[in-house]
Formats: structure tokens, sequence, C-alpha cells
């Protein structure tokens, strides 16, 4: 029998017929829309006069674009209210479920999916944002599309396109203490570069990988993209069937046992070849922090900056460029510098485990006098047990601003922005020019480290003060 | 929606000599706000182009006249991060039909193939060819023609082929897009989706 990666499983299933010398015709199980990349679609299917094919696979949220102060309000900025209202009114015309502001479900979309259970094993899962990523913790393939496909999604629910070659990353060992799945994406970036894993869809495997929970899964295939990958899946085990158990959209009875007895099968054939493998070991992993303005320019908390050995022209003069932005010189240590801001939150680090840890390591403690902490909590459901969990009160005492949930400063659409010139420590996923604001720095991190920096007011391994 | 035909693009090129020029430099989050698509070339590398009160930055290739044309060329890992089509569109709508680079992110590319802006991947060395001769003489001109799948330094004849599927090459050039061939397979779809 041909042996077959998981991905190919998955893959393969889904084709609906191949264009010769072209793409696959895709089929989408599931599709997640949000405010900012759906409108036009919208619109163009109008122009089309055609309706969406199967409104019960799209779900619904507005996250990127909404306050996180006083969201029980009209939303004050006019055009983020109109992306938003224009969400509403596409929604009701259709007939898709809509998680609206202020709803028991409302929330990131990459972390709402799984949370209701929508995002399950061997899935195809698309939506207009490249973290979509993330669902690919579930052992389903999910990626990012942009708007014309959306639009291709709401009127044929396929997509066209070209099977991605195989990368599997595997982990092995066992994680130090204070390190954190966060520093595994984060190193493995680091090693293979953020334009390392493009035309690649990765496969996560190892020991270390199956020790991580759910939400730490989530963390690394959220940032598969972030090496130019399409998209991360982790085989589904016995810790999915544990989290997915009695999740809203979760099967039930007798349904369940015959999903289970599928997932089972999804996994990488013994033998089955990858086009690409890299091996780490989870022992060399240590904290991790971005210095650059590319995720993939990342060292350990307790690292140097590269110097320009070995650079030349264009690589070169990005790289001076990037540091100059970033106000940093070459070989300096990271360890010790200033920070203006921490920012807790993102479809990469906003969910209920994040937050725990960050109560945990700052509980009885208080925040630097120089620092603007901010935590925002990537759900309604997520807020809601941080309160009933005393995380809340705990993170207030430390001195943190706790806001609604929403996409926030992680792309600061909204008025959650970094000052230009400050420096912010960030549990997100892009440390690009300007990302949080015009002219703000940013540094990516784990909760962990975040929470150090928070009590220190400067870049801090997490190991050492706590 | 559709697009006007690709076929022979001949002109001269705007040099942008940067790697890993990502999403959000193309357009920069804030200005994703509009529920049409109107008006995104307006701040098409906006934050590179204008200072933080609206004046445009007199050093930014955009704002320097000499350099005009309907191609783009930068370097390495272009359009990486975000899936925003916003940036394709803010590319389309400043006036480029084609982005030249050495390497481009994934996503990127689908969207610009999706829209109509042609994304051609050549070697590190003609790339370096182009900017070196865009520098000493900005008038040169670059010859993309996509039936032969090739693009053309006219000022020294130095010249690639590049890479793409026969579907999109087809959909290219008769400016069509992906949407009006699936809407012909709706039988087919509807019988596959009984399946999942
Ligand atoms: S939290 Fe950030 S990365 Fe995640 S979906 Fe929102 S904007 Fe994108």
């Amino acid at each position: 029998m041909e042996k077959k990666t998981l991905f190919d499983k998955i893959w393969d299933a889904h084709v609906v017929r191949t264009v010769p010398d072209g793409p696959d015709v895709f089929f989408i199980d599931k599709h997640f829309i949000h405010e900012v990349t759906s409108p036009v679609a919208f619109l163009n299917l109008e122009k089309r006069g055609v309706t969406v094919l199967h409104p019960e696979r799209t779900i619904a949220t507005p996250d990127h674009n909404v306050p996180t102060i006083d969201q029980e309000k009209t939303i004050k900025d006019q055009l983020s209210r109109m992306q938003v209202e224009k969400l509403r009114t596409n929604c009701k015309k259709y007939g898709i479920e809509l998680h609206d502001l202020g709803s028991a479900h409302h929330g990131i979309v990459h972390v709402i999916g799984p949370e209701l259970g929508v995002t399950q094993p061997g899935m195809t899962i698309v939506c207009g944002d490249s973290h979509t990523s993330t669902h690919g913790a579930f052992g389903a393939i999910a990626f990012g599309i942009g708007t014309s496909e959306v639009e291709m999604v709401l009127a044929t629910q396929c997509i066209m396109q070209s099977k991605p070659k195989k990368l599997r990353i595997t982990v092995d060992g066992e994680l130090g203490k204070g390190v954190t799945s966060k520093d595994i994406i984060l190193y493995i970036i680091s090693q293979i570069s953020a334009s390392g894993g493009t035309g690649y869809f990765i496969e996560y495997a190892g020991s270390a990988i199956r020790a991580l929970s759910m939400e730490a899964r989530m963390t690394i295939c959220n940032m598969s993209i972030e090496m130019g990958a399409r998209g991360g899946l982790i085989a589904p085990d016995e810790t999915t069937y544990a989290y997915l158990k009695g999740k809203r959209y979760s099967p039930k009875g007798a349904d369940w046992e015959k999903a289970v007895a599928y997932w089972e099968s999804l996994k990488t054939d013994e033998g089955a070849e990858f086009d690409l493998e890299y091996h780490y070991d989870a022992a060399d992993i240590e904290p991790m922090i971005t210095y650059g303005t590319n995720p993939g320019m990342g060292i350990k908390v307790k690292g140097f900056i590269p110097e320009t050995v070995g650079m030349e022209g264009s690589n070169k003069k990005s790289y001076l460029k990037s540091l100059e932005y970033m106000g940093f010189l070459p070989g300096e240590a990271i360890q010790g510098k200033k920070i203006d801001y921490v920012f807790v939150g993102s479809c990469t680090n906003g969910r209920i485990e994040d937050i725990r840890s960050v109560a945990e390591f700052v509980k009885g403690k208080k925040k630097a006098p120089n620092i603007t902490a901010w935590i925002v909590p990537g759900s309604r459901e997520v807020e809601k047990l941080a309160h009933e969990e005393g995380l809340v009160k705990i993170l207030e005492e430390a001195g943190f601003k706790l806001r609604q949930p929403g996409c926030s400063a992680c792309l600061a659409m909204n008025d959650d922005k970094i000052p230009s010139g400050k420096y912010a420590v960030s549990t997100s996923n892009r440390n690009f020019e300007g990302r949080q604001g015009p002219g703000s720095r940013t540094l990516l991190a784990s909760p962990l480290t975040v929470a150090a920096v928070a009590v220190t007011g400067e870049i801090t391994d997490p190991r050492e003060v706590f | 929606m559709a697009y006007d035909k690709f076929n022979v693009l001949k002109s001269t090129v705007v040099p942008l000599p940067a790697e890993n020029v990502d999403t959000d430099q193309i357009i920069p989050a804030r200005f994703l706000k509009a529920t049409e698509r109107v008006g995104f070339g307006d701040n098409l590398f906006r934050d590179w182009r204008y200072d933080p009160t609206g004046a445009p930055k007199p050093d930014f290739v955009l704002n320097n006249p000499t350099y005009q044309g309907k191609i783009l060329v930068s370097g390495k890992n272009f359009g990486s991060g975000s899936s925003r089509e916003h940036a394709v569109w803010a590319i389309y709508d400043y006036g480029f039909r084609c982005v030249v680079s050495s390497f481009f992110a994934d996503i990127f590319k689908n969207n610009c193939l999706n829209i109509g802006v042609l994304p051609v991947t050549v070697s590190e060395k003609f790339l370096n060819s182009v900017f070196e001769a865009v520098e000493a003489d900005p008038k040169v001109e670059l010859e993309v023609d996509i039936e032969r799948q090739s693009i053309t330094l006219l000022s020294t004849g130095e010249s690639e082929s590049f890479d793409i599927n026969s579907y999109k090459k087809e959909n290219m050039k008769n400016g069509f897009d992906d949407i009006d061939y699936l809407l012909n397979l709706k039988e087919e779809i509807a019988e596959f989706a009984k399946t999942r």
C-alpha cells in the first residue's frame, strides 16, 4: 500500500478534481470569516449575482478591528463600525452563524473555532487570515487565503490550490524549566528563517510536541506562517480528543466513537516520505526573544544580537536597516534593554493557559513603573474563565490592565497602538515595522518572558526572576 | 473580479532593493478598513512613503519622479506576512501589473495571480542586474512576455524564463479568475459535498 503522510491523507480526501498542469479543486469543510477580509468578497458575490452555497459551513466573528474598551457601546471609529455592520448584514442576509461582540463566544476567530469544537481532526479549514494555520494543532489542514478565495469558498465551497511540498519538523526530548511552546516555535523560525518554510506544509512531530497541551500546540501551528509555510499540523491523539470532548460542535454519542475511530487513522504512515526534514533537541531550546523586524530574527534571551560577518549586499543592508529601526547594534546583549509596554494576547498566546501562566508568575508582585501592561483575552470564554479563576484580580493587583477580547495591539487596527519609538515585548506573532502602531518596536516572546519583563521593566530571562 | 488581460508588458521599472518586504509595509493594517475595493493605491507603502504628518518622504522611491513604470522590482521574500489581498489591490491600484523578485511569499503570490498582477520569480543574479541597470539609467525597460514565459532586460538583452502553471497562464492571458472556473463545476462540487 502507498505510504502517506498525515497531510496527504487529508489533502487527497478533499480533491474534487485536478486541473492538468494546474491546481486542485479543493473542497473546504469549514470557513471562518471576519470583518476585514470579507466585505469585498460579499460585494463581488452580489455583483456576480451568486449566493452563498453552504452558509452552514461558514462561521463569523468581528475581531481584527473592534475596540477592546466599551464593546457594548456603538463603535466610535466610523470605518470600523461600518465593517462590523457589514459583517452583521451579510451574515443575516445569507444565514451565517455570527458570534457578535458581547456574545458568549465572541473572540479572535482562531481562538473561538477550537473553543466551540468547530475545528476537528481531518478537516480542511480556511479563513481570510494567515494565522488560520492555528487550527492545524488538531490535525486539520488549515491555512489563510485572500479575499478572492473567500469569495470562492462562499460561492462554491472550493478553492483552487496546488498541493504544497511536505516538511516534517521533529522536536524530541524534554523542555527545560521556563521554556514554553512559544520558545520552541521562535527557536525553529530563528533556525530556518522567515522564508525557510515557503512552499511547504509542515507536520510537527516528536516527543516534545506530543507532550504539549492543545493550547501549546496551537501556539506552534499558529506561527507556521512566520517561516513562510502555508500551515502546520500535528497528528491528533488522546490530548486532542480530551480537548474536543463535550465541546458545542464536537460529535456526540455514537458519532463521537465513529469520529475518534476515523481520527485514529490520521497519522503519517511509517516510512512515508517528506520533501524536507528537520530535527531538533528540546534540550537545546531556551527562552527566546526577537530583536529585529521579522520573526526569523530571534535569539536566546541570554544571547547577543548577531554581528554582520558573512552578510553582503542587500542582505546586509536590510539587516542593518532592521536593527536601526529597532534601535539596536550588532553584537549587543539583548538582556537588560529597557521596555515600555508588554502585551499579552493574540491568537498565538491569548488563551486561558497563557493568562494562567502570567498570573501565576506575577502573583504578589508589581509591574515595573516604566511598564504599561495590557492583557487582552482571546475570547469572551477566556475572559470569563480568567475572572472565575481569580486571575484578573491577581493581574490587576500587579498593575496589568485587562481589556475586552479582540486582536487588539497584535495588529493595532483599533486604538490599542504602541506609540512610535516605544518598545513592546509581546506574546503575538509579528514584529514587522509598525505592526503594533506606526513606529512601534516589537519584540516577540513567550507569556513567561513577558511576565518577567513586566516585573523587571527590562528584558529578562524568566528563569532568573521567579 | 475580472481584470485586464496580460500578454506582453514592456515598461520601465520602480526599484525597491529591500528584502523581506512584508504585507504590513505594503499596506499597514490601519488602512484595511474599507468595505469596497477602492483607493488602496494611495496607501501603498504608506509608512515608507509618508512621514507621520502625511508629508511625502523624498528619499522613498515612489516619491522620486525619476522612477516610474508598471513593474515593481524588489528583494527576496517579497509579500511575507499577512494574507491580506489588500496588499495586492494596493499594488494593482497604484498602477503596477507585475512584481519581480527572487522569492515570493506563498499566499501573496496566489493573491497576485487571482487579481491579475503577475509575480515573476528571477535569479538573484538577474535581480541584481536589473537593480544595477536601473541605477545606471532609470529609463531602462523590462519586457515580460507571459506566452513565452520570459523576462528580458532590454538594455543588455539579458533574459530569463519564469514558471507559471498553464492554468494560471491562460487565466492571466484572458483576464479570467478562478471563480468563473469553479462556478462551472457546481454539480460536480455538489456531488462531492455530499460525501463530506
Ligand atoms: S490576533 Fe493578530 S495574528 Fe491573530 S488573527 Fe488577530 S490580527 Fe491576526
